[in-house]
């Protein structure tokens, strides 16, 4: 497992587990508000025609993140895992 | 896009939340729930009534209340807006959270979407800290049975403390559970006996230091838990509506200020910022939720959204997300504009008919002259005109555009152009007002408000005018088909009218794209803020719902307009062209007027007046152009587009005219409806003027340039 790598790195298809919310103000009270705590599950399933942003699987919805703000969301990567996906 | 009456027009702008029982013994409930679960659907369902509804966050902007009851008990509904939480980070989030707690509601239904419900249980969490009296609806249950999700809801129920009811709200049946358990809450048959939830021990310890004051002072009204955890969370928002509601001794008492400062202190000291606060709590609500739902949600198979992700990648995929864009866009153009030709007719044959009568029936009476010129040939002639070409067209656009918005197309759009936006500094939430500003651009307006960032807000709000409303498309429409058809008919020329009505809304968009870079670079500088956009999972539209909703809703919509401003407006332009000063008629003299700075934009003086006397509402403008041409005698029955061309051709227009006309329809002030809605969204008179100060200098300067090129080359 590597760590620091953030939420651009995984591609569409990929999953990752969040290790660390780096985002600030209101940014990251939404992505408080939909969830996104320490160890959540998340799954990259497409970016938008222009290449961002993209869209990604959060605890059973699925939210659109700009580039930008995904630098800020840490991730553990762990592609190939077999934890329960929401 | 709104479709309702109580979403269009000037009832749009709504004016706060009061609580209107029929009867003293009415019981208020509170919908609450998240962005996007059905919960105006429930709503609907609950209470008859036709809450606009469609498959994206954020189109409840308003509180509505309606009314229902059962054998025993009879309910105000109060739907207040989705939100994620109740940690008042946003104006709906206030709302929502204010009328919990201090609106006293007799109950609080949290509507959940059944799909997602671990997530929306942080919002029924944090409800249920502050109410006994709550009521689980986990909705969508027949969308989470096709996705293979199964909820165990007795579980979920005995975790939480609270009635856990499934609906499946479009089917109004499953809708009556509800309404039981509703009078077993409200008439205190069952007591809730709600989970309370556990924080971290350091904060439990603060809450444990303030809470018996708190609990002393707040005389139970509140949940002093509660109260506590926001007091130590130093939430600004509340402050306000603490002091109105308790009196604002209650946070200056030195009892509690001491029992605060030692709180403080102390998480202090443990390491715990104001930031960090925030995040432990927000954790423990959401690992909770998790808790909550372990083994009671189980989804059977991984792939349960296998086919929402196939569409996604037609619908945005690099290759095909904006062709598709623009042949949905244009589809739904050639079918308005196929469709509509008949009925058209048709409408004005009957309409048109029926004024011969009127005019017989006032020969008959011998009524004077000009009691038949206003009523026949002013007002009702202007009334027929505007239903005849504008209802049509819009009894199938709207259904049109309702069946994509239903089926949750529209949040794809902002998806996928939230990349060119974010070019201008604005946000792709921007693409969902325009979308609405085809129905109604005050609607947009309203709508601008699921904009977060107040900048960006203001962005879509001066822009949203450069998407053609209702009242305008019908005019484009019929120029096009005039001009650049020809009335011929069939297939073809209605796909070639459908293809040019795309590329006029295409420059709309293009325009939209261009003021708005320039304004974030001149009067709103600011750097695109952050975004997050939910993509709600496709859901089949209610077909034969949508077609009779939107055509109904519609059409009352579009006659009663049509009748309270084109009537009196017919009038008044009869008059002015029928009372002459000399020996030309008033509307002829402002018409001549204006005419040298018409000419040079294209126009004519009569074209520029119409637009002028249609501020009330863009329907008119062709009308009165119309009026003003016929009142000067060249042809006095009117009753097909050739006649109107060669009406028009007669008085000096050409294909240079009917561009410019076009170009000014899409570019000039907004409608007075629209202007009254931005005064009251933005609050303020310079970005109201503003509004429509940008529109028509950019109208006005791109017809100019234009008339100038065409000149030079005929």
């Amino acid at each position: 497992m590597n760590r620091y790598y953030n939420l651009n790195d995984i591609k569409p298809g990929e999953r990752g587990i969040v290790s660390a919310l780096n985002s600030s103000g209101s940014m990251r009270r939404r992505l408080l508000d939909i969830g996104l705590v320490e160890n959540t599950h998340i799954e990259c399933l497409g970016r938008s025609p222009g290449g961002d942003p993209s869209a990604f699987l959060i605890r059973g919805a699925v939210i659109a993140i700009r580039s930008d703000d995904c630098k800020n969301i840490l991730i553990d990567s762990c592609q190939g895992g077999t934890e329960k996906w929401a | 896009m709104g479709l309702t009456n109580s979403s269009l027009g000037i009832k749009a702008v709504d004016s706060g939340l009061e609580i209107k029982k029929q009867r003293k013994s009415d019981k208020v409930i509170a919908l609450a729930g998240n962005p996007n679960v059905g919960k105006s659907t429930v709503f609907n369902g609950l209470t008859g009534m036709n809450q606009h509804t469609g498959n994206w966050p954020g189109k409840t902007v308003a509180n509505a209340q309606g009314y229902c009851s059962t054998k025993n008990q009879s309910y105000v509904m109060v739907d207040i807006p989705g939100t994620y939480s109740l940690m008042a980070h946003s104006a709906e989030e206030e709302v929502a959270r204010n009328f919990i707690c201090f609106g006293d509601p007799d109950a609080v239904v949290v509507v959940c979407d059944a799909t997602c419900l671990e997530r929306n249980l942080n919002l029924v969490l944090q409800t249920i800290e502050i109410s006994k009296k709550v009521i689980v609806c986990v909705n969508l249950m027949d969308e989470a049975k096709r996705k293979n999700i199964t909820i165990d809801l007795t579980a979920i129920s005995k975790r939480l403390g609270v009635p856990v009811v499934s609906t499946v709200a479009r089917k109004t049946k499953s809708l009556s559970v509800l309404m039981n358990t509703l009078d077993k809450v409200t008439g205190n048959t069952t007591q809730n006996s709600p989970l309370q939830i556990q924080y971290p021990e350091i904060i439990e310890e603060a809450i444990g230091i303030i809470e018996p004051i708190v609990r002393k002072k707040s005389l139970n009204k509140l949940n002093s838990r509660w109260l506590s955890l926001k007091l130590l969370d130093e939430d600004e928002s509340l402050v306000q509506e603490i002091n109105s509601y308790f009196g604002e001794d209650f946070l200056k008492s030195p009892e509690l200020f001491i029992a605060l400062e030692k709180a403080h202190k102390m998480l202090a000291q443990a390491g715990i910022t104001s930031d960090k606060f925030k995040d432990m709590i927000v954790t423990a609500l959401v690992n909770l939720a998790e808790r909550v739902c372990d083994n009671a949600v189980t989804y059977e198979k991984n792939k349960y959204s296998v086919s929402d992700r196939k569409i996604d990648k037609i619908l945005t995929s690099r290759a095909t997300g904006y062709p598709v864009m623009l042949l949905l866009l244009a589809f739904i153009f050639w079918i308005t504009i196929a469709g509509a030709n008949y009925p058209s007719q048709l409408i004005a044959d009957g309409l048109f008919w029926f004024q011969d009568r009127l005019t017989d029936f006032f020969n008959y009476i011998h009524a004077p002259e000009w009691l038949n010129g206003i009523l026949v040939l002013g007002m009702y002639r202007v009334l027929a005109w505007v239903v005849s070409v504008m209802l049509p067209p819009m009894a199938i656009f709207f259904p049109l555009f309702t069946l994509l918005e239903d089926a949750g197309y529209l949040p794809r759009v902002a998806y996928n152009l939230d990349k060119p936006f974010k070019r201008c500094c604005a946000c792709g939430k921007q693409a969902l007002t325009m979308c609405m500003g085809f129905g109604c651009n005050a609607a947009g307006v309203v709508g601008c408000r699921i904009i977060d960032s107040p900048r960006e807000r203001l962005l879509a709000i001066l822009t949203n005018n450069f998407v053609p409303c209702n009242g305008r498309f019908p005019t484009l429409i019929a120029i096009l088909t005039m001009f650049f058809i020809g009335a011929a008919g069939g297939a073809f020329s209605s796909l070639l009218s459908a293809l040019l009505l795309t590329i006029v809304i295409l420059a709309g968009v293009l325009i939209t794209f261009g003021v708005t870079r320039l304004l974030s670079k001149t009067l709103l500088k600011g750097v695109p803020s952050s975004f997050t956009l939910e993509l709600p999972p496709y859901r089949r539209p209610q077909i034969g719902r949508v077609i009779v909703r939107s055509i109904f809703d519609r059409t009352l919509f579009v006659l009663g307009r049509a009748i309270v401003v084109a009537a009196p407006a017919g009038l008044v332009i009869w008059l002015l062209a029928n009372i002459y000063i000399g020996d030309v008629s008033l509307l002829n003299h402002c018409a001549a007027f204006l005419d040298p700075f018409a000419q040079l934009m294209g126009l004519d003086g009569v074209i520029l007046i119409a637009f002028i006397l249609g501020f009330p509402a863009n329907e008119i403008v062709i009308p009165i152009i119309i009026m003003a041409y016929m009142a000067q005698g060249s042809i006095l029955e009117l009753d097909s587009l050739v006649q109107m061309k060669q009406l028009f051709v007669d008085n000096g227009w050409s294909w240079v005219t009917a561009i410019c006309m076009m170009m000014f329809s899409l570019m000039h002030w907004p409608c007075s409806t629209t202007l009254m809605t931005i005064k009251k969204e933005t609050n303020s008179k310079k970005w109201t003027l503003l509004a429509a100060v940008i529109p028509t200098l950019i109208g006005i300067v791109a017809c100019i340039v234009f008339a100038s090129i065409a000149r030079l080359f005929l």
